[in-house]
């Protein structure tokens, strides 16, 4: 998957765990949680949809790494790179 | 008869909002049951295939964000939708109440078996790798669920919490509202019960492994209490809410008052997990008849819990035969031929189909009664149409549970 590939797909889910909001908008760099309604239980659903769609176990010490997009992106690429979409 | 407890003591109905498979209010549940029209249809569950239900069709939207729908329960939908219309019913001052002061009471007769067996069959997709199981799973499923979801959803920082009572459930929610308004607890109580089950394959099945799962060809014939014909339990999903006050705070604010209750008792029957005690029940109806200081022959509808299993109904009735002496003045009457068995929830719906009466003097009636079983003659039965009373002033209502649980609420006209 490239890097638009992924990005798209962290939009998917996110569609689905935050069904309200208007997701055109969604800036690269600011934090998910600065510009979404998302709390942490949100935030974990973001990491068992990955688990659950791509097969990828994120370690505890990474999630931060899944702030914004721009960071989420940047840490999966290597990691869904040999995957088809 | 008047009733002695102090007027701080004296609770009042003030407010109903309720989700019912044939109304989403409480005029549009009363008008089906004087039309006689069931809320019963076909429905199918994974696992264990076609049967009959109880199903609602409210919006659960009205009063939630998707995400709050997503994140939550069935049962915490339902009593989010029938606590915000029962508030908005009972012209309360929303606003300025003070949300520390409100206590929520949710009775329910189970909680948890949906979202186990939702999160069990996904896990099945992965070969039950519990590394995919949902961290939504203990949120959902702890026992308090559908009442922290109305305290989150309504910014209420009172007290909250569920009544697990089987059956009896609904009633207890009102009786549990009422104790911690003359406890001082709360100043309003909202309490009532909820009911999901329709969406746990497990009931179906455990029922239908008892014996005690109506079959019909006709979905809206399938409940049929006290009819010789009847086959068992329809199970239903809904909720009804009720606004709780104590009538000297009801009456400074010039609340439109339901009723006030005036009489409730809960006993158990100690004899067996399923089968029904009359004794038991027949003793609980005498209790909330003292403490409401009424005679029988005082009381001018009584609601049965009658589910349409052979033995439950027959057993209530002997327990009505036995209170009420067939002296045939009191009529008797049952939601659940309509809606079906709203399990948590049932005690408490029943109860607001009934309220309107004190309004109208009409009693609702028990349908697709057509061949009366002899073991439920009971004076004063409503068979099939609506009946218009000289008086209606006092409902009684019945509600009881597995493991032998009884509830009586009393309710009587202001």
């Amino acid at each position: 998957m490239t890097a638009d590939d992924i990005r798209e797909a962290v939009v998917e889910i996110l569609s689905d765990i935050a069904p309200d909001e208007d997701l055109s908008g969604l800036k690269e760099e600011v934090p998910f949680r600065d510009q979404l309604e998302l709390d942490s239980m949100d935030f974990l659903d973001i990491v068992m949809e990955l688990r659950k769609q791509y097969r990828i176990q994120i370690p505890e010490e990474d999630y931060p790494e899944l702030a914004s997009m721009k960071s989420t992106v940047a840490y999966l690429e290597p990691v869904m790179k040999d995957i088809e979409k | 008869m008047v009733t002695q407890r102090p007027e701080h003591e004296r609770i009042v109905i003030t407010g109903m909002g309720l989700t019912a498979p044939n109304g989403n209010s409480p005029d549009e549940f009363r008008r089906s049951l004087l039309d006689g029209i069931s809320g019963v249809t076909d429905y199918e569950i994974r696992y264990f295939g076609k049967t009959v239900a109880g199903i609602c069709d409210f919006d659960a939207l009205r009063y939630q964000k998707r995400r709050e729908v997503r994140r939550g329960t069935r049962a915490g939908s339902v009593g989010i939708y029938c606590t915000h219309e029962s508030i908005a019913d009972s012209g309360l001052d929303w606003e300025n109440t003070d949300k520390a002061n409100v206590g929520v009471y949710v009775g329910v007769t189970e909680h948890g078996n949906v979202e186990t067996e939702n999160e069990i069959y996904q896990i099945k997709q992965y070969d039950y790798d519990c590394s995919f199981w949902t961290h939504h799973h203990n949120p959902r499923t702890v026992a308090n669920n559908p009442a922290g979801e109305i305290s989150l959803n309504l910014g209420i920082v009172g007290p909250h919490y569920t009544l697990g009572a089987a059956c009896a459930a609904g009633n207890a929610g009102l009786i549990q509202g009422c104790q911690m308004l003359r406890l001082g607890e709360c100043d309003v109580a909202l309490a009532g019960g909820v009911s999901e089950s329709i969406h746990t394959f497990g009931i179906f099945a455990g029922f239908n492994s008892q014996g005690a799962l109506a079959k019909h060809d006709d979905p809206t014939k399938a409940s049929r209490p006290f009819d010789a014909d009847r086959t068992g339990i329809v199970v239903a999903e809904g909720g009804c809410m009720m606004v709780l006050e104590r009538l000297p705070d009801a009456a400074a604010r010039g609340a439109k008052i339901y009723g006030e209750i005036v009489g409730h008792a809960m006993n158990s029957d100690a004899t067996d997990f399923v089968m029904p005690n009359p004794d038991r029940q027949a003793e609980c109806i005498r209790l909330a008849l003292k403490r409401a200081q009424l005679n029988p022959e005082d009381i001018d509808i009584v609601s049965t819990h009658a589910t349409g299993t052979t033995t439950g109904d027959t057993q209530e009735c002997e327990a009505l035969r036995r209170v009420f002496n067939g002296e045939g003045r009191t009529a008797v009457n049952n939601t659940k031929s309509f809606i079906g068995h709203a399990m948590g929830a049932a005690g408490v719906l029943e109860l607001a189909g009934n309220l309107p009466a004190f309004n109208d003097r009409v009693c609702h009636a028990t349908i697709n009664v057509d061949r009366l079983d002899p073991e439920c003659e009971v004076a004063g039965l409503v068979i099939n149409e609506p009946r218009e009373l000289d008086k209606a002033d006092v409902i009684l209502n019945n509600s009881f549970g597995m493991l032998g649980i009884n509830s009586v609420v009393i309710v009587r006209r202001i």
